[in-house]
Parts: C-alpha cells; structure tokens; sequence
C-alpha cells in the first residue's frame, strides 16, 4: 500500500467521518420534527434548513470556552477528545463495499471495533469526575453502571455472528454472511442493536444524560467547542452502531443488482438502522435506572448466552 | 390487547410514524399570512366622521386606554333662530398597550364609529408607540373586513323594514 492509497483511505474515512454524522444529525432534526407534527428547522441555508447543523458548528465555535475553576483542566479538556478518537477509528474497519472498499481490512476487525467502543466509557468518566459537578457526577457513574453493564451482552451478540462465520475480519464476516442468517441470528442481532442503543447512551438509555433530573449528565459543564465534540461524538456513534448492526447482522453490502452497488446497500441499511435509532428516541420514554439493568442482566444477557449455545449447535450440526 | 407485553412501545411507534407521515400544522407565519378566523380581533379602527364625542367608549373602557378630547364650534344654520353647537373631536387615543381587546368600546359606540380590524402586525419597538392617534386610528379603516352577511331565514333590518312599510303606504 503506497502513501497515495493509504491518504486517500484515511481522507474518505476522515470525509465519512464528519459528513455522515450531520446527515444523520439533520435526518434527526427533521424526522424528530415531523413526527411531532413540527417542521423542524426551515431556513438556514435555505431549503427546509438543510444547513441547520453547520450553522449550530458555527455557533459552537463562536461561544466562549470554559472550563470551571474547580475542575481538574487537563483531563476536562481532554475528555472530548477521548469521545470522539475511538469512533473515527472505528469507521476505519467497516467495509463499506465489497472487495477492497474498507478503510483498513484488519483480521481482527470485530475484535478491535469492539475494543475501541468500549474505550467511550473512560471518555464519560473522565468527563464526569474532572467537572466538579455533582450532577455531571452522578450521570458519569449511571453511565459507567450502565456501559460496563451492556458491553456484556454487545460483545456476546458480536460472538456469536464471529462464531457462525468463523472469522473476526469485518470483510469476511460480511462474505460468509447468508440470508437466511437474518432468522438464525435473530436474537442476537435485537441484542446487539438493543445493547448498542445503550451503549452510544441513546433514548431510550439516556438515564446518564436524564436532563429532567441530571441537567446534562456528564456534559453539565461542558460549553462551546468541547461540547459540540461531545454532541458529534453521540451522532457518530449512531453511525458506527447502526453501521456495525448492518455489518454484522443484516449482511452489509450484500443485495440484489450489481455487487458494484454494493456500498450504496451498505449505506442504506446503515441509514434504516439510524432511523430506528431516531423513532426510538421520538416514541419511547426513558427507562429508569433498574429497569435498565434488570433488562440488561435479567433478558439480554441471557438471550446473548441462549444464541451463543444455538449458533454453536447450528454451526456443528452444520459441519 | 393493553395486555400484551410491549403493546405500548409498538403503539408509540405506530403514533410517531403516522404523525410522520401526516402533514404537520405548523404555520409558516412570517412567509405566509395566516388565515385568521372571521371577526378577528386585530386592532380597533375610527371613522373619525361618525364620532359625536359622546364619551360612551372611553367611560365604558375597563382599562381607561381611550384619551378624547374636543371643543365645541358653532355651526351657523340659515333659517334657523340660533347657531347649532357641535362638538369637534380634537383627540382619539387608544394606548394598545394598556388596551385588553375587550372590545366593550365598540359594543358601546352608539354611532359606528369604531370597529375591529384583523391587522396585527403593529408590535414597536418603543412602547409609546403603541399609542395610536385619531390618524393612526382611521387608517386601520382600510383594513376593516366588511360586515357580515345577513342570515338569510333572518329577520329584515329595522331600515329595510321600515323603508319597505314605507313604500308600502306610499
């Protein structure tokens, strides 16, 4: 791989990267709006308010930058950061299309996507206890309880569907996929999109953020810029769960015409995936923190296990 | 039905996406007028001319948001043993921002001198500016909507009977 292919791949995914997010950050605007019988924003940029999401980026850059006098500053400022970094990596392994259209085949695509997802908790924690804040506090450990508790079963579900295609490559795991494995991963496919709800703290898992009870959570004291990062962070990691739920468990870039088309499928799964994400958001209320855990442990964990012991015995009956 | 377990979340979801996919209500306001109700209370116009400075408006205003003032003239009448006295208006304030659109003035006006306009889109910026003057007032006249029409199965107008009884003798 020369330099020229290598900047090219890196600029794409840079490119998808921030593009992706707003698409669905606009999507939300508009979808949120009309589904309560609203418009939603209608005139930056003139069209229905296509520019609504760049004109908020102007406005976050214009406000004043603060950080409390009694925060820790360094890990404050950092925090954002910490956010946003893993799921720009994470898009690095998703294969968009077949064949050579991923940013970084990795062998261990799955294995390091799920990794790097995780790392979103530190983000969130360091956020949380450098504030200073009781509130961003208290939403720093409902999230810590509550990611910690969901990546048990986000990681069992993505198990399973490595076990039934016998690789951790993202590419290959999208090759092997079959449809018929739309009904025999079934309910790892709801656990692991349920779980990934949680995990990027979506309504409705939002008991973190619980703005009726918590202000903000752990973005309490965050303004401007970082805050910004914190939000961009929350629409990319819609990008990256719905995409990797499409990757995953709904076949990719698989679907009827061309393979050269390929990518276009991808896209649109991912985007049907980020819509659901939205609805959800619109009809559901927030679950309370013990509902949250009991669904985690008491369902999903179980379910994850159950689908584990089913795609082992499919597999070797199989075989 | 209500029974069934995720019954709720399924009708959350079929609500929000028929919302979706039904026109939404909003008004476009400021790019597009809105279409106001009939006898919409807008703001209050004079017909300064049928105003006889009665005082009937500004004694019945809840708010006391109506400012007369007038001097008397003598009109000369030929034939007549005396000069007539009429009274001139001088001055027709109403301050809107006192005014609670009541209305009771115009129910009081014995002459059909004030009605209601549908305009509303007088905001200032400066509140003494929403003190309107007799001019002021009497340019909302354009903008008065024309009287509703008659019920049709209704009872004539006391003029139309009249006029009709009068034909009728003649």
């Amino acid at each position: 791989m020369d330099w020229l292919e290598l900047a090219l791949r890196v600029g794409a995914v840079t490119v998808a990267f921030l593009v992706l997010p707003l698409l669905v950050g606009q999507t939300e605007h508009k979808v949120m709006a009309h589904m309560q019988a609203r418009l939603g924003p209608m005139y930056a940029g003139a069209f229905h308010g296509w520019a609504q999401l760049i004109a908020d980026g102007v406005k976050f850059v214009q406000k004043e930058d603060i950080t409390p006098r009694a925060a820790d500053g360094p890990v404050f400022k950092l925090a954002p950061g910490v956010a946003l970094i893993p799921y720009l990596l994470v898009l690095l392994v998703i294969p968009l299309g077949p064949g050579d259209l991923v940013g970084q085949p990795l062998d261990i695509g799955l294995f390091f996507a799920l990794a790097i997802v995780g790392v979103g908790v530190v983000a969130v924690l360091m956020a949380a206890w450098s504030s200073a804040n009781k509130y961003s506090l208290l939403g720093g450990l409902r999230a810590a309880a509550q990611l910690m508790g969901y990546e048990l079963p986000f990681v069992l579900a993505a198990a399973s569907v490595a076990m039934a295609a016998g690789t951790l490559s993202l590419p290959l795991i999208v090759e092997r996929w079959e449809p018929w494995w739309l009904l025999w991963q079934l309910p790892a496919t709801l656990v692991f999109f349920i779980a990934g709800l949680a995990e990027i703290r979506r309504p409705p898992f939002d008991m973190p953020i619980a703005d009726s009870e918590l202000v903000f959570g752990y973005m309490t004291e965050y303004t401007g810029l970082r805050f910004a990062f914190f939000l961009l962070a929350e629409y990319v990691g819609i990008v990256v769960i719905s995409a990797l739920t499409a990757t995953l468990f709904l076949g990719g870039w698989h679907g009827p015409m061309a393979e050269s088309l390929g990518w276009l499928w991808m896209l649109l799964k991912t985007g049907a995936v980020a819509f659901l994400v939205i609805w959800f958001r619109v009809a559901w209320p927030r679950l309370r923190e013990d509902q949250l855990q009991r669904l985690c442990w008491l369902i999903l964990v179980p379910v994850a296990l159950a689908q584990l012991v089913l795609t082992a015995w499919v597999r070797v009956a199989m075989a | 039905m209500s029974g069934v377990p995720g019954y709720g979340l399924g009708k959350g979801l079929a609500i929000t996406l028929k919302t979706l996919v039904s026109r939404s209500t909003t008004q476009q306001y400021p790019d597009v007028a809105p279409e106001l109700p009939p006898r919409s209370r807008g703001v209050i116009a004079l017909r300064e001319e049928n105003c006889t400075v009665c005082m009937l408006c500004a004694r019945e205003c809840p708010d006391w948001c109506i400012y007369i003032d007038s001097h008397k003239e003598e009109v000369v009448v030929p034939g007549a043993a005396r000069p007539r006295q009429r009274n001139v208006l001088d001055r027709f304030d109403i301050d809107f921002s006192l005014c609670m659109y009541c209305g009771i003035c115009i129910e009081a006006c014995p002459f059909d001198a004030l009605f209601w306009s549908p305009e509303f889109e007088y905001a200032e910026y400066d509140i003494r500016n929403l003190l309107h003057d007799k001019d002021r007032l009497n340019e909302w006249m354009a903008t008065v909507p024309a009287p509703p029409a008659h019920d049709p199965q209704g009872e004539p107008s006391k003029e139309e009977a009249n006029a009709l009884k009068k034909a009728g003798a003649a």
